[in-house]
């Protein structure tokens, strides 16, 4: 009897941590790297303040949108928007979750940060292959003022495939037509010439490490490794250093009503306008099967836009607009269905 | 009960020698499952990589094995760039390491005094034992940066100005490409083969080394034609062995091979293994897309690649066996 009233406390005691600890609902995400520091930070936040836990593997987008289609996540993160007919076929949501962008780094003796200017045109060209000295005329002749020296462009890039280098080959296909019909933009390309390095991190330690390297990294990573940066003329025609102010009206310039949330940034008017912004998405089932947790991930992406813009700010991430987060709700109301029929957002 | 029965005067033979025999049974069934077990996943492995692969055979045909195309963007693939450097900077890593192990194995069964012996054999153990993400950092943060500013540039303005051998070592100093790779990879597989090699020499019995001290014998004469003859086996078989590691390694090449899919005359240009480029483009192929297939067809080509260099160190072997 002694023994079995002790089993029976025993017992209730192992459950009752559990019962505290279900309160924490966790939620799983896999898919893109560029957006999961931000990610991190807003899960850490979330679980204190709405107590719901993530768990996001940055796995990359190609990843995320495998696992979403096999459904083993509650949600999948891309870089690169997904065609209309995928979303369709997988009965995927699309949506934008933070932006960020893209920024050119160079390794020239004697130039400083943002004092080297250039064009989309003049990018294209160097990663063509077609301009490889550093006092090329006509680099010099759009540097009046820097003194360029007698030295080989090293172009570096991405060697595993990123939504990085989607978002900077896109930015060369957009300005470029010669490069668009020769090369393209995906998140892996046949680059004409330069050098591979893996990661944000591996560009920016080989752009450091080579003498009349040029590279591209996210703002972040440019920011943290204090790299020289360089300016970029954008479709006004103005010179614009990459800051957080030429970033967000990037972002205030983009048209948000095209289907899926799939707006392009690349290259957008406005004279302040940085050239390389880039929403990244998240994807959501319309039919999940567990109508609770799909949710959470709409509870955490909804506190995110309310909450999270500093701290995505703080890691050198564009907040996404409120007016785009309205939107984004409206589509959770009108999309997402559990499996009883019934809309999972907003949470009854 | 088998207790009292062990120890009584009267063994009961019959009963243990059933006993063992269903516990032989027992066992030797385990051993052929363990057997078959191995056929079967290697079996599996290839049969996977292989349908897998095949959407990409189909689309590119025997093309597929030369085409130097890897274009993710008009999904054109060909494995001649990764093919050509797996085969390039394996080879060279075997180039540079072998005199190198050699050496290290001679002076420590012939030349070394006893107490420095047991230092270096360890060291080179230990060497064997670092990760390989530890050689591609180190050789990113440490070796590139040599590379590009003091070895390539002066190679570049001396070899690299002559006419023929010239081409090898011409372009832009980097400081990764192809011979770095090599560089690293043959770090990595020096310890295996030095230590292969030290354990084959010192097997060989004393009796036939003294003999040909006796007979005048030089220390080299008697590495020369008597221990390498005797241990020719086991140092073909270390040298396979580093060969292997060389053509599948992935981290460490990934870091400092350039990762560019191109053939370069040059040496110190930028290039491409399997290994490295499978791992590089895996995250971001889509399920079901001719990308992921023609990577899993390259899979395919590195297992092949594994089984042929195999097969041929048997073959090579094989004639001097019987002798």
């Amino acid at each position: 009897m002694n023994r079995r009233s002790f089993l029976l406390a025993s017992g209730v005691a192992a459950l009752l941590p559990l019962g505290a600890r279900a309160e924490a609902a966790q939620i799983t995400g896999a898919g893109a790297t560029f957006p999961a520091p931000v990610y991190a930070k807003w899960g850490e936040a979330a679980q204190a303040a709405i107590g719901i836990q993530l768990n996001y593997q940055a796995i990359g987008s190609g990843g995320g949108q495998n696992q979403i289609v096999n459904r083993t996540v509650d949600f999948g993160a891309s870089d690169a928007p997904v065609a209309a007919d995928r979303l369709e076929q997988h009965g995927l949501l699309q949506f934008p979750a933070v932006m960020g962008s893209v920024v050119p780094i160079v390794n020239i003796p004697g130039v400083g940060t943002d004092q080297l200017r250039l064009t989309g045109e003049l990018l294209a060209e160097i990663y063509a292959g077609r301009i490889s000295k550093w006092n090329d005329p006509r680099l010099v002749e759009a540097n009046r003022g820097v003194s360029l020296p007698n030295l080989a462009i090293a172009p570096v890039y991405r060697a595993d495939g990123s939504g990085t280098t989607f978002v900077f080959t896109s930015y060369l296909s957009a300005v470029s037509p010669e490069w668009q019909r020769k090369v393209g933009a995906n998140t892996s390309i046949r680059w004409p010439v330069g050098n591979g390095a893996r990661g944000n991190d591996g560009v920016a330690g080989m752009v450091r490490n080579t003498r009349g390297a040029i590279g591209y990294v996210e703002n972040a990573y440019a920011t943290r490794n204090r790299l020289a940066t360089a300016q970029l003329r954008n479709k006004a025609g103005n010179f614009v250093r990459p800051t957080m102010e030429s970033f967000r009206a990037a972002a205030a310039n983009a048209d948000w009503s095209v289907p899926h949330f799939a707006a392009s940034l690349i290259d957008t008017n406005g004279a302040e306008s940085w050239p390389i912004v880039s929403p990244t998405f998240i994807l959501l089932p319309k039919n999940p099967q567990d109508a609770a947790r799909s949710a959470n991930v709409m509870k955490f992406f909804d506190w995110a836009y309310r909450n999270g813009g500093r701290m995505a700010a703080e890691l050198e991430y564009i907040p996404l607009p409120d007016e785009v987060a309205d939107a984004v709700r409206a589509a959770w109301g009108r999309e997402v269905k559990g499996p009883d029929g019934q809309p999972v957002w907003p949470p009854r | 009960m088998s207790q009292a029965a062990a120890t009584s005067a009267a063994p009961p033979l019959p009963a243990r020698r059933r006993a063992g025999k269903a516990g032989d049974a027992a066992f030797a069934l385990a051993c052929h499952a363990a057997g078959v077990f191995v056929l079967v996943l290697l079996g599996a492995i290839i049969a996977l990589l292989f349908a897998g692969g095949w959407p990409a055979f189909r689309a590119f045909g025997l093309a597929f094995l030369a085409s130097t195309d890897w274009d993710p963007v008009q999904e054109v693939f060909g494995a001649g760039v990764s093919l050509y450097g797996t085969a390039v900077t394996a080879v060279l890593a075997l180039v540079l390491a072998v005199p190198v192990a050699f050496g290290i194995a001679f002076l420590l069964t012939e030349l070394a005094p006893a107490p420095l012996r047991r230092p270096i054999g360890m060291a080179i153990e230990l060497l064997a034992a670092v990760p390989s993400i530890i050689y591609g950092m180190w050789g990113f943060f440490v070796i590139v940066p040599v590379m590009a500013g003091t070895i390539q540039p002066a190679i570049i303005d001396t070899i690299g100005e002559l006419p023929v051998v010239g081409a090898l070592f011409q372009g832009p100093p980097f400081g990764t490409g192809i011979l770095t790779a090599a560089l690293i990879l043959a770090i990595m597989i020096l310890p295996f083969i030095a230590a292969v090699m030290r354990d084959a020499f010192a097997a060989v019995s004393p009796v036939y080394k003294e003999s040909a001290y006796g007979l005048g014998a030089t220390t080299w004469e008697v590495v020369r034609h008597v221990v390498l003859p005797y241990t020719r086996v086991s140092v073909v078989g270390g040298i396979m062995l580093g060969l292997g590691r060389a053509l599948g390694e992935t981290m460490a090449v990934t870091f400092v091979v350039g990762n560019a899919n191109r053939i370069s005359p040059s040496l110190f240009g930028a290039g491409n293994t399997i290994a490295s480029l499978i791992a590089l483009e895996f995250p971001e192929s889509a399920m079901g897309s001719l990308k992921l297939s023609a990577l899993l067809a390259l899979g395919f080509l590195l297992f092949a690649l594994s089984f042929l260099v195999l097969t041929i160190s048997r073959w090579l072997l094989r004639p001097r066996l019987k002798g």
